[in-house]
């Protein structure tokens, strides 16, 4: 086995905190997650979810949240960002029932959490990067945050979110990227997220 | 706009772009490059993709030009990167990104029916 002498370095000088975003295509789940994960550990919540895209605009940060796991424990500051996407098209939210003005103004909020999405990377310790079960993986955001992350040598745990659904494939993903750790997970529901705390403990911490 | 009248068919220009090309552009001018012949409606395909910083780059800059009824964004397809990893780049800790073939097109000109690891399959309209 190749030993990665720059990553031991680093980890032998790692910090005692990691910073972890988020990431995904609108609608994927991770507000979701990121309630479940914080609400998990320290009793709280993130945000409001819903069914309409876009409904995280902001990011939201939440400090020292400590995972324990399997005798490992890892503390993190928990970064939920904003759906990423390449085109925000205001008629979209209209089809949800929105006034124009409304969407509009949803699409134009949409734009700059985009932006202040892609600005996070440059500041990220590691990702979650989160996928609709449901979907075709390879999207350009998907493939965008991958290669963000592996071009500056951080971890990535790829979280197959939605599996309670019919429809959903996980085996897809995984062969999809099959370099990176995946995990099957029902963030609504709470099914496999044992194994993903496991996954986030030994690759994050 | 690049769709060109002839013979009462409506055309679309299709621009590839070299990696040679590329190679001598600083990301910026890249960027700038493909929102501009974008939004004259051309479809862009360069041989060697942008990297992922400029991939991420370019999703920030169509944030700022969306305009309601106007131009609402790009469609955006390229193969996922692959990591060229010797043994020596391993040991230094220094992997590079191989960028691969990119397809760039207005989001509503361009569609992608289906992608996979090797293959892009996307319809263009006017």
């Amino acid at each position: 086995m190749v030993i990665n002498l720059f990553s031991w370095i680093k980890r032998l000088f790692k910090k005692k905190k990691a910073k972890i975003g988020i990431y995904g295509p609108p609608n994927s789940g991770k507000t979701t997650l990121a309630n479940r994960i914080v609400r998990d550990w320290s009793g709280d919540a993130m945000g409001p979810v819903s069914h309409i895209l876009h409904e995280t605009r902001r990011a939201r940060r939440r400090e020292d949240i400590t995972i324990e796991t399997n005798g490992t424990t890892v503390t993190l500051d928990i970064i939920d960002t904003p759906g990423l996407a390449t085109r925000i098209d205001f008629h979209e939210f209209m089809a949800y029932g929105l006034g124009e003005e409304e969407a509009k103004r949803r699409a134009r909020e949409a734009t700059e959490g985009v932006i202040e999405a892609v600005k996070w990377l440059d500041d990220l310790d590691g990702v979650i990067l989160v996928m609709d079960s449901t979907e075709d993986p390879f999207t350009q955001v998907n493939v965008t945050v991958i290669g963000n992350m592996e071009a500056r040598n951080l971890p990535l745990v790829i979280a197959a979110n939605k599996i309670d659904m019919q429809k959903a494939s996980p085996a897809r993903i995984r062969g999809a990227f099959p370099q990176h750790p995946t995990v099957p997970i029902s963030a609504l529901e709470g099914v496999n997220i044992d194994q993903l705390y496991k996954e986030i403990a030994k690759r994050f911490g | 706009m690049s769709q060109n009248k002839n013979n009462s068919q409506t055309n679309v220009q299709l621009d590839l772009i070299s990696e040679d090309k590329l190679a001598q552009m600083t990301p910026m001018e890249k960027i700038r490059l493909i929102l501009d012949e974008v939004r004259s409606g051309k479809i862009i395909v360069l041989e060697r993709g942008l990297t992922p910083g400029e991939e991420a780059k370019l999703i920030e800059m169509t944030m700022t030009e969306i305009v309601p009824d106007e131009f609402s964004g790009i469609e955006i397809e390229s193969y996922p990167t692959k990591q060229n990893t010797s043994f020596l780049r391993k040991i230094l800790g220094k992997t590079t990104t191989q960028t691969r073939l990119t397809v760039i097109g207005e989001a509503n000109q361009l569609k992608t029916i289906k992608k996979d690891r090797d293959m892009i399959s996307a319809i263009v309209t006017k």
